[in-house]
């Protein structure tokens, strides 16, 4: 079976994913893990305004069969977080780089984004 | 130790189903989606790989005595051809393992004895070899005549539930399906198959259970086209339905409970003789400190094993032993043990959910209309 890998995002061994749009780090989780999840029924995010340090959970995320840790691949603060998905996790099924996004963080240091994984690193450990 | 294999693992591996270790077999755990199989078995039909539940016959002049002894529901009961529920208990009335008993009907080659009743019981996962032992050891300690054999791996067994379980089995089946009642079974030919078709399940739908003869399971498997489902589904459905799930729900060790306890009380006849009866008596006389209830979250939130419950002063006063969000009522849903002064519907209580309590209310089972 292959995923769905996006070239232009930066891939977190835990499967988060990072688009990086000047410094603003929308983030989520990639097609690989939300297949293995299954069904996606809770999630659960920081607040806006909320700090979040690299590498350190900033929210979970709950299929019907297992619980599992978001992890954030920049420091920085929250400046958004995807409300849509506490009424409708399921969207990190249906579409896991569009509607399924979970927060954005203002990066404080976005050279750590250079410590993510490119697509074909993140594509070689999921295959 | 190597994992035990249902007889069409390599078939649900082209499928594309996940697996999962569940009672030391390597079972389906998903085909599709949880959700896609439960919907389907609630909506219209669904068929289970349960190859790993056990089977033993008990049959010769005896085997009723030695059934009478080690279940806690009065196998006397029984007509040929009829099931019923029971617990398994020790001397002290604690839930070993529950299983559905049925009296077999005699015409069949596979447990054919000209002398007594014969009768098929189904344990749990990983029990089969536990129950072997009991049955045998007791029949020994008591000089008995029965013939007790462990048929696990001689048989593979399928649930077809939902709705729509009954055109589907009765256009499968030579033989007259349709009419069995509820906990009735018979033999009946499933595409050519002499298979022990019942109509048990345990999904809180309408559906049948069909012991099949192992190297013909591809055969049987193939006359169902409806939803393959997995041991997730398995586990969404039983809990709307409000049972209970060995090793989890009850456990002897990790949680030893007596029926009472459990809330299956109905399936213990202290008119009869068995292990753990006296026990019984007693508990049934003092009644309980703690009884089995459903609950359900009305906070954001998913109840999982272990969860903490506590009242409304944040003491813990008990566990939740399964829960998840139930797929039909798009809604937190769990089982869990309170003490009896918190077990009317509509009282509050808690669940901790990872460190935070969430707020939650006490509900009759089932949790859906059955």
């Amino acid at each position: 079976m292959s995923f769905d890998v996006p070239d232009d995002l930066g891939y977190m061994e835990s499967h988060e994913w990072a688009r990086n749009d000047d410094g603003t780090v929308r983030v989520g989780i990639t097609d690989f893990a939300q297949d293995e999840l299954g069904d996606v029924v809770f999630v659960e995010l920081p607040d806006v305004g909320d700090d979040v340090a690299k590498d350190d959970e900033f929210g979970v995320i709950e299929s019907i069969k297992a619980v599992s840790d978001l992890y954030a691949p920049v420091s920085g603060e929250v400046t958004a977080v995807n409300e849509q998905l506490f009424d409708a996790p399921e969207l990190v099924n249906e579409d896991p780089f569009g509607e399924g996004w979970m927060m954005e963080i203002e990066a404080s240091d976005p050279g750590e984004l250079d410590d993510l994984m490119s697509a074909d690193q993140y594509r070689k450990q999921v295959e | 130790m190597p994992l035990r294999t249902p007889p069409l693992r390599g078939a649900h591996d082209d499928r594309g189903a996940s697996f999962t270790d569940f009672g030391g077999w390597e079972m389906p755990v998903e085909f599709d989606s949880i959700k896609t199989e439960h919907v389907a078995v609630r909506e219209s039909a669904g068929i289970f790989d349960v190859s790993h539940m056990g089977e033993i016959t008990v049959s010769g002049p005896d085997a009723t005595a030695l059934m009478q002894r080690l279940v806690t529901n009065d196998v006397t009961a029984l007509d040929v051809g009829d099931s019923q529920y029971a617990m398994i208990t020790d001397e002290d009335g604690v839930v070993l393992d529950d299983t559905v008993v049925y009296r077999l009907a005699d015409e069949s080659d596979a447990t054919a004895e000209d002398d007594g009743e014969s009768y098929l019981f189904v344990p749990n996962a990983g029990h089969d070899e536990e129950a072997y032992d009991r049955w045998t050891g007791y029949r020994d300690e008591r000089g008995l005549d029965a013939t007790v054999e462990n048929r696990t791996e001689e048989y593979g067994m399928f649930a077809v539930q939902g709705p729509e379980a009954e055109s589907l089995v009765t256009a499968a089946a030579s033989d007259e399906v349709a009419d069995l009642s509820r906990f009735e079974a018979r033999w009946a030919a499933v595409d050519g198959v002499d298979c022990w078709v019942a109509r048990t399940g345990y999904t809180g739908e309408d559906g049948f259970e069909l012991i099949v003869p192992w190297d013909e399971t591809e055969t049987v498997w193939a006359a169902f086209d409806c939803q393959p489902c997995g041991l997730g589904a398995r586990d969404t459905l039983r809990i709307e339905a409000g049972f209970l799930l060995s090793g989890q729900d009850f456990d002897p060790e990790e949680n030893p409970r007596n029926p009472y306890e459990a809330g299956v009380g109905f399936t213990v006849k202290l008119d009869t003789e068995f292990v753990g009866r006296d026990a019984l008596a007693r508990a049934k006389e003092d009644g309980v400190d703690e009884t089995f209830v459903g609950f359900r979250l009305t906070e954001r939130g998913v109840p999982r094993h272990g969860y903490d419950i506590t009242n409304a002063d944040g003491d813990r006063i008990g566990t939740v032993t399964s829960g998840t969000m139930s797929p039909t009522l798009d809604e937190p849903i769990g089982l869990g043990y309170v003490p009896v002064e918190y077990d009317d519907p509509g009282t509050d209580v808690n669940v901790v959910v990872r460190d935070r309590p969430k707020r939650a209310e006490i509900t009759t089972t089932p949790f859906i209309d059955q």
